[in-house]
Formats: C-alpha cells, structure tokens, sequence
C-alpha cells in the first residue's frame, strides 16, 4: 500500500496555489463595502460591476488589442518559425527570434516607448497593439517551431512527389500539420496580451486604457469587491480558454 | 508534362544511371555508381546501412542532387526535372500518410495535383481502393489503419499515379511476418497488373531475393554485382556479395592443381582456375557441405535443429571460423564427435583475391 503522508506535499502546494483565489472568488460575493470582512453573501457587485463604464470601455479596447495582435502574432510567428526551420541553421538567429518572449517586461516597454517616441508616433490602441504582437509573435514563433521539429519532413517530400509545387505543399500539407502548434501559439498570445499591463501601461494612450489599467487605477483609489467580482470573471473566461485549448489539441493531435 | 506510356520493347533501359557520384563533405556516398534499370523489371537495390542506397533513391525521386554523373529515364534528362515534375513515385519507408486527410483523400492528392477532372479522379481512386482491398475505408483517417493497411494506401497513392518508375523504400521492414508474406505477393501481383517498373530499396536480403528480377549489391557507395537472385546466390563475383547473401563457408588458399589449397584444410576441391599459385577466396554454401568419409576433418561443436534442416558447426584446427553444414532432418551427428566433410568442386565458388572489396 502506498504511504499516506507522502501525498502530503503535493496537496500543501495545491493548497497554497489555489487558496488565494479561493478567497478572491468567495469574497466576490461579499455583500460588504470593503473587500476585507465578510458582510454576508450577495451579487450585488456583479451588478456594479455591469454598470461600470469605465470596465467596459476597458474591457472593450483590451479585446481589440488581443485580438489584433493575436492575429498579427500568428501569421508573422507561424512565418518566422518555418523561415527559422527552413531557411537557415544559426542557433543565433533562433535565440533572437525568441529572446522577446523571455526578455524583462519592462526593457520591452520602455525599448518600444523610445522607439515610438522616436518615429514620433501617436499612442493609442494601435501603439499598444503593436506592442503586444512583438511579444506575442515571440511566443508563437517558440511553440510553432517546437511542432515544426518535431514533424516529420517526409511529408512534404510526399507532397512534392505526389506533384504539388512549393505553395501547394505549403498550404495543403504544412500549415495543416502545424496548426495544433499554431492554434497553442494564439491561445497563449491572446491570454498574455488580456492580462498585459507593464507594456500597455508605457505604450497606451491616455484616453484608451486597456483593463489592467483601469483596474490599477481603481485600486489606486481603494479596493472594492468589484474587483474580486471582475477577477471572478476573468478567472470564468481564463479556465474555460485553458480547457477549450487543452480539447482542441487533444483534438488535433488525434488527427495529426 | 508527363508522357504518356509508349510501347518500349520489354528489356530496353528505361533507366540509365551513369557514373553518379553523391560526396557530402569528406564522405562520399555513392561512389561512379553506373545501372541499368530494364522497363518492366522489378529491381532492388540491396546493402548494409550507409551503402548509398537511399541516397540513390533520393536522386532518382529528386530530393538529392549527384555530385556528378547522369541519370536519364527514357533517354530524357532526369536530374533537370524537379521532383514533382518527373513521372517517378515513392512509397516512403515511413509511408508518409496525410494524417489530416482521409484515405481517399490521401490517393486523390496526386491525381488532383495533376488537374485532371474531378469524375477522372474519382474513378481512379475508386479502382485504387479496389485494387488494394480497402474500398470500405476510404472515409477513415491513415491512423485508423493497421500497419498493413497504412502500407497498402501508400502503394495505392504512388500507384493511382501511373508513373513510370515506382521507388519502394524497405517496402517490408515495418510489417509483422505474416503480413509480409501477403504483402510480398500483393507487390508481385501489383507490378504484374500495372506493368510498372519497380525499384526496391533494401537491406534484407530476403526481401530482395523474394520480390525482385535483378538485383543490385551496394557496398561502401559502389556496385558490387548486378545479378538476379539466383545467380547472386550461386555465383557471387566478389567476397562481400558471397557473405552478405545468405550463409558462406569463405577460405582463404592459393590454386594447387585442380584444387585450392587452404591452411588447415589441405587441397579441397575447387572449379578450375586461371594461374597455379595464385591466391584466391573459396566459397561454399554450408548446404553444399557433405558429411563423409573423406575430407578434412574435424570435430562438430554444436547443431541446430530449425525444422526442415539442421545446421552443424564443425571447428577445424587452424581454421578461424567453424565449418557450417546444413543437413536435411535432424542431425545425425552430435557435439564432440570427429567428422569429415568434403564438397563438390563444381558446388565451390572461386573469387579472385584482387576482387575482394
């Protein structure tokens, strides 16, 4: 029989991983003014939060900016990735490609707040659009490639045999093995881009703050429950992508 | 544009491999490799891994360039043409199945490359499943397969092209042994109805010996012997092809008279040679080896029972490898037991030492 108190490690750091957002979505229903003691339970914040504007309009450009950089991220990451496989051999090149993905945050940020300020370019949405599918596109090219080396190369020499042309090849056969690959790549921009703040806060516009700023600007000025019931909500979105991904790869690795 | 099939008289070349050479770096693959591939014949390539075989292969299906040398396929200019221009398929080791799309789909790819009309390609795919006995597994997926299966819907793909060369490469290795044995037939039967050339690639000498007309012996990036399977085996012109195909006696001895002297042995019994003196290499088949009263002697070290033959191990003193003899039925000798052994000299295969490779 196996010993009972060797599973004991492995539900501590279970406990220690989910008990703040235990407490987080518990204190979502917290009828009180304050986030710190318990006023019995209610929705009512659920309801302020679907009154609050400025959330909206948050929530609103921070779904543009994932959204076009996810897009943007995949096609020129999906591009890069086969360029980094095909096409050369340096080690080097592969490391740089990818380096933006590991880099601090912040050397990000304030490279691009430089760059933009010295082409003198405006900043809103776009800029921190922009911003993110540099990021973004890091990720994908990573996840894309790791796919790519793992394929098998024979089946665009079949391809090929079978009489299809470079183009053909490369859309009827590569790009359709690749896509569980590709599909990971864009799950992963588009979350890290949702919850994004240290490159949109340098990069954004003042009129168009994308959600993770307004949530530090409402917490500037004091939390309330609405932020654990806006949490909650980001926690519901977050937990259903995970799954919807982990199905889909499940998915298309059975076919791939 | 693919030509169309032209009555070529059987035996005419449809194949000429001249004098290619594939180096990368230091290495040199395939050394002034010169064949000839007849229309119509079912040919194998057959060597050890790293013989140059597959680079070969990648040449003739047009993923690998030769270093120099030509190789034109009816008297045309092969190596100009790319390899989704050339009328040459390959049904790859690993099979290289589509697997995003269906089986039918997986045969339609070619047929579709060539924009033939959509009713054209439907028939045809439908008469490729036929062949292959798969018709109610058109809709399924290539891992939805058996190994034997998946192998038939690569064939039926390189098939349903009607090319003019077929390149299998180790058509046989992945499968289990029975579904071998059918399949060795299925290719067979297959060539015979499509009446297209075929070109094995292979390590195992069974596989070459059982499914193909000629075959070639690579070696070290050159041709040892070109030879049917047969002849091969009877009548190997160099040491590496007699101890590569199938089992061999090889002794090293100089010509004595109308025999070969060999250390240990004595004179044995060898077929007339060209100079007294010289040296040469002596090859006997262990099933051409006789049990007797008369020969060289020596002492049986083991025998094997393997059903329909046995094999004796006989160890003469100063001669490194055991003699092997394979007998029909049990054995009738046993372990430590002397026994002499002789052959006939016509049943010995003379190799000129100069040849040895």
């Amino acid at each position: 029989m196996r010993k009972r108190w060797a599973c004991g490690p492995f539900w501590l750091t279970y406990l220690f991983l989910y008990t703040p957002i235990a407490v987080l979505v518990l204190m979502s229903f917290n009828k009180a003014d304050t986030p710190y003691s318990w006023g019995g339970f209610g929705t009512s914040w659920y309801g302020e939060l679907a009154r609050d504007e400025a959330i909206r309009q948050g929530l609103v450009n921070t779904l543009i900016v994932a959204a076009g950089s996810t897009a943007l991220a995949t096609v020129l990451g999906t591009l890069l990735a086969v360029g980094l496989a095909r096409h050369t051999r340096s080690r080097a090149l592969v490391a740089l490609a990818t380096l933006p993905a590991i880099l601090p945050d912040l050397v990000l940020a304030i490279g691009l707040l430089a760059f933009y300020s010295a082409i003198q370019a405006t900043l809103g949405l776009h800029s921190v659009l922009a911003a993110h599918t540099v990021f973004g596109m890091a990720f994908v090219t990573t996840v894309v490639r790791t796919r790519l080396t793992h394929a098998d190369t024979s089946l665009e020499e079949a391809s090929r045999d079978l009489g299809a042309g470079p183009f053909t090849t490369f859309a009827r056969i590569t790009l359709p093995t690749l896509m569980p690959g590709i599909v990971a790549g864009a799950l992963l921009a588009f979350t890290l881009s949702i919850d994004e703040f240290v490159i949109a806060f340098f990069t954004a516009g003042p009129k168009e703050p994308t959600l993770p700023i307004v949530i530090y600007s409402m917490v500037r000025f004091g939390v309330t429950p609405e932020i654990n019931a806006l949490a909650t909500v980001l926690l519901a979105v977050s937990f259903t992508v995970v799954i919807a991904a982990q199905r889909l790869t499940r998915l298309t690795d059975s076919i791939g | 544009m693919k030509p169309e099939p032209t009555a070529v008289p059987s035996g005419a070349p449809l194949v000429e491999i001249e004098g290619v050479t594939r180096s990368f770096g230091d290495v040199t693959a395939l050394d002034r490799v010169s064949l000839e591939i007849r229309q119509g014949e079912f040919f194998a390539l057959l060597g050890p891994s790293g013989c140059g075989k597959t680079t070969l292969l990648r040449i003739l299906a047009g993923f690998d360039q030769p270093t120099s040398g030509e190789v034109r396929l009816e008297g045309r200019d092969l190596l100009a043409l790319p390899a989704h221009r050339r009328p040459v398929n390959l049904m790859f080791q690993s099979y290289a199945l589509f697997p995003h799309m269906t089986v039918a789909k997986n045969i339609a790819y070619g047929l579709e490359r060539e924009r033939l009309p959509r009713e054209e390609v439907r028939t045809r795919v439908a008469e490729a499943l036929e062949t292959i006995g798969l018709s109610s597994a058109a809709g399924r997926r290539p891992h939805q397969l058996s190994g034997g299966q998946r192998q038939r819907v690569a064939l039926a793909r390189a098939i349903v092209k009607r090319p003019r060369l077929l390149l299998l490469d180790e058509p046989l290795s992945a499968l289990d042994k029975k579904v071998r044995a059918e399949m060795q037939l299925e290719l067979k039967r297959l060539q015979h109805e499509a009446g297209i050339t075929f070109v094995v690639v292979t390590h195992d000498q069974e596989e070459a010996m059982s499914l193909a007309d000629r075959i070639a012996v690579l070696n070290d990036g050159r041709v040892e012997q070109v030879a049917s399977p047969t002849a091969l085996y009877q009548r190997p012109a160099t040491v590496f092809v007699a101890d590569f195909v199938g089992s061999n006696n090889l002794f090293s001895g100089t010509v004595r008279g109308s025999g070969v002297e060999v250390p240990g042995l004595g004179v044995v019994p060898a077929p007339a040679a060209s100079a007294e003196g010289s040296a040469v290499r002596l090859a006997v088949r262990p099933e051409n080896v006789v049990l007797g009263s008369e020969g060289p002697g020596g002492t049986v070290v083991d025998t094997v029972f393997t059903g329909g033959t046995s094999r004796i191990a006989v160890e003469v003193p100063g001669v490194a490898q055991p003699v092997l003899v394979t007998v029909p039925g049990p054995a009738s000798v046993e372990p430590g037991l002397p026994v002499r052994f002789t052959w006939k000299s016509e049943d010995a295969v003379l190799i000129e030492e100069g040849d040895a490779a």
